[in-house]
């Protein structure tokens, strides 16, 4: 039922994010929804694990961003975490190389249950412009079942955190 | 005879601006000896494609020599050039030329896992062999090792990091590479110069501009065309800012509490500028050969002066927080003069241990003019010096992009590209050094190309500092060269 509700898929052309900057006070919204979800379903924070399989460090630089001042997620119930013991959320940028594979497969062993993984930009949905290649399998969801994709190359900040809410409102 | 003539004595192919010549096996043989004993030329890059092996070298001007692989032999630079081994193993993984007398013969980007071997030779065979488990690394009584990575290595990509540690200190740091191996080259193969721009765009995304470029000037070089003045300007502006923001990402890494947490607001406000100006935060896909893409938007302007303003303005407290970083790290995380005159690193790791070598300067290319300010500290090849340094880049960059704003020359920004035949190389100044680009064009498509990211010369120079450190400032240490692999995992 949860995994069901959170397949939702956020569709959002690039056109999308050419306005203006994504603002902070967005980013302030969407943040102070998530907060009030996140704390109602866990009791605590959305704990992320952000791995970056592989890629051109695009979409990883952006999460990096999301996870700074500018964004203010961990005062808003969202929070980026180190040791997939304590992850509810993987996070994977960059499409899953063959070298990577076990290691992906052993972070979300070791993620404890529920768990969800959300596919950040087009190299992990589907490998993205290195798709096809000798040393490139596809997405992550080649090797783990995915929740979520978030589209673009790179996606926004303020897209992938809209996303986050998604998953966080199916699963209330 | 100097290296430099050895080499120009050789057979010159058509490749632009600069000259390639093909070596016999003799005369490669006479370079590699001498390059045992002579520190000129620095070897900048070593590629192959099927028939042959390619060296870049900084000369008086930049040259490529060449030689025909004899069987699937080609005689190894390593031995005079250790920089040069990473390229050999690349080379072996790659192509199956195997450099003989060559250092270390370990395969660097195949873990025994992609489903074909050698992907780039003329016939790649299937992989049947079962990954070769990875054996324990040397470790003496007293000593213990600790394995980090692939993942959560605190490098941008995925790395696998051995340190071997002797009570708290650092005796060897190993970094094993080849997780986010993606293969770029063979991609690239057979496409439309334009339609590998993306690609070109996407091999490091904190240099994706001074990619884009150098990827560019590769092919105006070998179609033999110019980008209107517009285009180079406006390459120039984009250079900048991305050399700005990547700056602001290093430091805010790199400083702890709040002098950090500002520099990631700032970078941020150079990304939303970029967004406005050009329609892209990282400014991806913006360059194009021919020029740019994109022509600066209504409002771009104002972002950016903007965002250089803050900047300028939060400058000297970002500095003062720098004080007495040098002491807290004394113990290590050197990359000096010694080392470096042997691997020729440019950009801030060279720059910060007295090295000039800046693309935009030697050989230079438009927009830029007379050399920017020369940095005059004392540059002592350590943290501090390479945190301090890049201030004084973000600083010189900003006073660049005041001067080309006010002066943006008028007309087209592209002036497209012709579909035929040539051979080009390109670079530019990246955030992290000299980025290369060479290709050869067969009738609009690429037949074959290289990419040399300058962080192919990082990692062995930044396993050498991190030897002798204390364990604590390991994770310092390796923030302030900035360590990433996707530039060399290609
Ligand atoms: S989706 Fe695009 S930006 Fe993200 S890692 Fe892949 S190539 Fe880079």
């Amino acid at each position: 039922m949860l995994q069901a509700l959170a397949r939702a898929l956020i569709r959002r052309p690039a056109a999308a994010d050419t306005t203006a900057a994504p603002d902070t006070e967005i980013a302030g919204a969407l943040a102070a929804q998530l907060d009030s979800a996140a704390q109602a379903r866990l009791g605590r924070s959305l704990a992320i694990l952000h791995v970056a399989a592989a890629g051109c460090g695009g979409c990883a630089t952006e999460i990096d961003a999301l996870g700074g001042v500018a964004y203010d997620l961990e005062r808003h119930g969202l929070a980026f975490v180190g040791n997939p013991r304590q992850a509810d959320v993987l996070l994977v940028t960059g499409p899953l190389t063959a070298a990577m594979r076990t290691a992906m497969e052993g972070v979300w062993t070791a993620m404890p249950e529920p768990r969800w993984v959300v596919a950040v930009g087009a190299c992990a949905i589907d490998g993205g412009v290195f798709a096809g290649s000798y040393a490139v399998q596809g997405g992550i969801g080649i090797a783990l079942p995915v929740d979520l994709i978030v589209e673009g190359c790179p996606p926004s900040p303020a897209s992938v955190l809209s996303a986050l809410l998604t998953l966080i409102e199916a699963n209330r | 005879m100097t290296i430099e003539a050895l080499i120009t004595a050789g057979d010159p192919q058509p490749m632009r601006p600069w000259p390639r010549y093909l070596l016999s096996c003799e005369a490669w043989r006479a370079v590699a000896d001498a390059l045992r004993s002579d520190p000129e030329p620095a070897l900048l890059g070593l590629w192959a494609d099927t028939a042959h092996v390619h060296a870049l070298f900084m000369g008086s001007t930049p040259m490529i020599a060449s030689v025909p692989v004899e069987g699937v032999l080609y005689d190894a630079l390593s031995p005079g050039r250790p920089a040069a081994a990473l390229f050999e193993r690349m080379i072996h993984d790659l192509w199956g030329h195997v450099a003989a007398h060559g250092t270390d013969q370990h395969p660097l980007l195949d873990h025994g896992r992609w489903p074909i071997l050698r992907p780039l030779s003329r016939r790649p065979v299937p992989n049947s062999a079962p990954p070769e488990p990875q054996g324990p690394g040397v470790v003496q009584p007293g000593q213990h090792q600790v394995s980090i990575g692939p993942i959560g290595s605190g490098a941008a990509d995925p790395v696998h990091l051995r340190v071997t540690v002797a009570g708290e200190m650092v005796v060897r740091m190993e970094a094993r590479l080849g997780y986010a191996h993606r293969g770029v080259l063979a991609l690239m193969r057979g496409k439309p110069l334009r339609s590998a721009a993306p690609l070109a765009a996407r091999i490091a995304a904190d240099s994706t501009v001074a990619h884009a470029v150098a990827f560019a000037r590769a092919g105006e070089a070998a179609l033999d065309v110019d980008p209107p003045p517009r285009g180079h300007a406006l390459r120039g502006v984009m250079a900048e800012l991305e050399r700005i923001a990547s700056h602001l990402g290093d430091l805010g890494a790199a400083l702890p509490g709040l002098p950090g947490a500002r520099c990631g607001a700032l970078r941020e406000t150079v990304l939303r500028a970029n967004q406005a100006a050009f329609g892209h935060r990282l400014l991806m896909d913006c360059v194009l050969p021919g020029g740019t893409a994109v022509d600066l938007a209504p409002g771009g302007h104002a972002a950016v002066l903007d965002a250089l303003d803050r900047i300028a303005k939060d400058e000297p407290d970002t500095r003062r927080s720098l004080d007495g970083m040098a002491v807290s790290t004394a113990a290590g995380g050197v990359a000096g003069p010694e080392i470096l005159a042997s691997f020729a690193p440019g950009g801030v790791l060279g720059r910060a241990a007295g090295r000039k070598d800046d693309a935009r300067r030697v050989p230079g290319y438009p927009p830029y003019g007379p050399p920017p300010t020369v940095p005059s500290a004392p540059w002592d090849g350590d943290v501090e010096a390479r945190l301090r340094l890049r201030l004084d880049e973000i600083r010189d960059s900003n006073v660049m992009l005041r001067r080309w704003l006010a002066d943006l020359p008028p007309g087209p920004v592209n002036g497209g590209v012709p579909f035929a035949s040539g051979e080009g190389l390109g670079v530019a100044e990246g955030p992290h050094g000299d980025v290369w680009h060479w290709l050869r064009l067969d009738a609009g498509n690429i037949a074959t190309s290289f990419v040399r990211d300058p962080r192919w010369l990082h990692w062995p120079l930044i396993e050498a500092a991190c030897a002798g450190a204390a364990l604590g400032d390991l994770p310092l240490i390796m923030r302030s060269f900035s360590p990433a692999a996707s530039g060399l995992e290609l």
